[in-house]
């Protein structure tokens, strides 16, 4: 693509496949408790609903392993690369200059699995530079990166 | 006049005594007309009532004439400050440098009073700062310190001459206005009401009742569009690009010229026979920091309505457009964009990319590289089909602003990576022309 050839491309931490299967089965999960429920009065539609579940989890791991492969984010000198998608296939370049604030958050699977998300903002408001399920110390150790590289070359608006 | 009270060595100043009647004036007037109907309607009148609606437009006058106590401004040449609030003070510092505009607003009962109002729209603030209301002299000798200053000239330095560029006639403004959809549905209408009512007078009499209200607020639009662009007059100064407007009441604005995110003519497809077009430009407004970043761009027009060689001319003052290379994507990109491909072209040089986009309207925008917040991608399973891919140009604010659509893949590809560099030298040029 765009990138030197060769550059290595960082991806997140292979926890977030694990994190994105554990979301899936959580799902599957609460389908086949509704199964159940169901079951208590009609046996036949309960069948129904927890083998869909079932068979909708598993399908959805194939995709959702190509999502979760698909992530990945280049740290150039003047800008940082982060690609995603597979359907929709999207590539952003932000110049460090550009970012307004570094944003460091963990939702509430993340945090069961010590990840966290960084996310890039700046003034436009599609810039959309967001990287998910990073180990605490790489994403501790971008944000602070991204801070000094976006002081020293901030550009006004 | 205003009241200059000393407080150190500070000159703090007060809005205009009339300001609370200015204010005040449209909601007094508001309840004095249903004090009027209550009294025509209880004309046997209990007094009480009557005392009652006596003292709402008391207290609204007091409370306006609090407001205006408790709120004053200075100005020290880098930062201005306005206090104001009784019980919860709200202190606020507008540095000049964040200065995206200044507005200099006068509604028809501030005009009677020789008052005005003036709205400063700052980067990264909620929203406009307004001094609402100054006499009209001191709010403009306000705003040519401000503007000196955010230009870093002495505050004292008197307001620039300007070269006068264009008004745009009133008959062209409402001949524009004619030639829109809302008239089209407008007379559409009439056209309905009055078929309907030939045939059958009850029957039409429903259609009208019917789309009354409706009617009401098309005809209010159409109204407002005119009184709002009537008279439109831009000019050029040292300071940025000056647009006055307005029928009843006027708005004067000042667009620093190095604050313009992008550009953008829209021609109407109505409009396209006579070569008009409308120029528009976006500057950035607020900094959210919510989901969804980005500041909503502020979208001023610059001509509604004008020739598309007036509207060039006056683009040129923002951003020096040479003779860019605008091509269409491929062919084949029509299987995606069937209904815009006949307007889809792109294109850019080493200082702005433009590209062109629409389906009835032409909308071209014009994006300084210098802008350019982040470069993006994006490639959807049909494009992926088709083998083309989508680039923006992300400027500040919600709206995307220049995308060239549907490049072939080797050309998106080029594209990423010639942009992020020309951005970059874009970038690093205009902060020498800002440290100069």
């Amino acid at each position: 693509m765009t990138d030197a050839p060769g550059a290595p491309w960082s991806a997140p931490s292979p926890r977030l496949w694990r994190m994105r299967q554990a979301e899936v089965g959580a799902l599957a999960v609460l389908g086949v408790v509704v199964a159940l429920v169901v079951a208590v009065s009609e046996v036949r539609a309960a069948i129904i609903v927890g083998v869909v579940a079932l068979l909708l989890a598993s399908s959805s791991l194939y995709f959702v392993r190509r999502r979760v492969r698909a992530w990945g984010y280049l740290e150039r000198e003047e800008d940082l690369l982060v690609r995603r998608g597979v359907l929709v296939r999207r590539l952003s370049v932000v110049p460090y200059g550009r970012m307004q604030l570094v944003e460091v958050t963990a939702g509430l699977a993340e945090r069961a699995f010590g990840l966290s998300t960084v996310k890039l903002h700046t003034a436009a408001a599609h810039s959309d530079a967001r990287i998910p399920g990073l180990e605490p110390d790489e994403a501790a150790r971008l944000r602070d990166r991204l801070a000094a590289l976006g002081e020293a070359k901030a550009a006004g608006l | 006049m205003t009241t200059p009270t000393s407080a150190g060595a500070r000159t703090w100043e007060r809005l205009h005594p009339l300001s609370p009647v200015v204010r005040g004036s449209g909601s007094a007037l508001a309840l004095v007309a249903v004090l009027a109907i209550s009294q025509v309607r209880t004309d046997n009148g209990s007094s009480s009532r009557v005392d009652v609606d006596f003292a709402v437009i008391v207290l609204v006058l007091v409370l306006g004439v609090v407001q205006w106590l408790v709120t004053r401004w200075w100005f020290d040449g880098a930062i201005l400050h306005v206090e104001t609030g009784l019980l919860r003070r709200d202190s606020k510092t507008i540095p000049v440098a964040r200065i995206q505009s200044i507005d200099l607003v006068q509604p028809l009962l501030a005009k009677l009073f020789g008052v005005a109002e003036l709205r400063i729209r700052v980067a990264g603030s909620g929203k406009d700062e307004r001094l609402a209301y100054l006499h009209v002299d001191r709010a403009t000798r306000l705003r040519a310190a401000l503007l000196a200053s955010h230009h870093g000239l002495d505050p004292a330095t008197p307001e620039p001459g300007e070269l006068a560029l264009t008004v745009v006639p009133g008959s062209r403004l409402a001949m524009s206005i004619a030639l829109t959809g809302s008239t089209v549905v407008l007379v559409a209408f009439l056209a309905a009401f009055a078929v309907t009512t030939a045939v059958s007078p009850k029957e039409g009499a429903a259609v009208g009742a019917f789309g009354f209200v409706y009617l009401l607020g098309l005809v209010t639009g159409i109204w407002r569009r005119f009184n709002t662009q009537y008279g439109f007059t831009v000019a050029s100064a040292p300071d940025g690009i000056r647009v006055r407007r307005g029928l009843l009441g006027s708005v004067s604005e000042t667009i620093p010229i190095r604050r313009v995110q992008a550009l953008r003519t829209i021609e109407p497809i109505a409009w396209q026979p006579l070569h008009w077009c409308r120029l528009e430009v976006d500057l950035a407004g607020i900094m959210k920091r919510e989901r969804g970043s980005g500041s909503p761009s502020v979208t001023k027009s610059l001509l509604p309505v004008g020739t598309t060689e007036l509207a060039s001319s006056i683009r040129s003052l923002v951003v020096a457009d040479l003779g860019v290379v605008h091509t269409p994507p491929p062919r084949r990109a029509m299987l995606k964009a069937p209904l815009s491909y006949h307007h889809l072209a792109a294109g850019h040089d080493d200082v702005v990319a433009v590209a062109t986009t629409g389906r009835l309207s032409r909308v071209t925008a014009w994006v300084p590289l210098d802008k350019v917040q982040s470069v993006r991608r994006v490639q959807g399973p049909l494009q992926r089909a088709l083998g083309v891919a989508t680039v923006h140009l992300d400027v500040a604010g919600r709206r995307v602003d220049a995308s060239f659509k549907d490049r072939d893949v080797a050309e998106a590809d080029r594209l990423v990576a010639d942009l992020t560099v020309l951005c970059r030298a874009a970038r690093a040029r205009s902060a020498g022309a800002d440290a100069r």
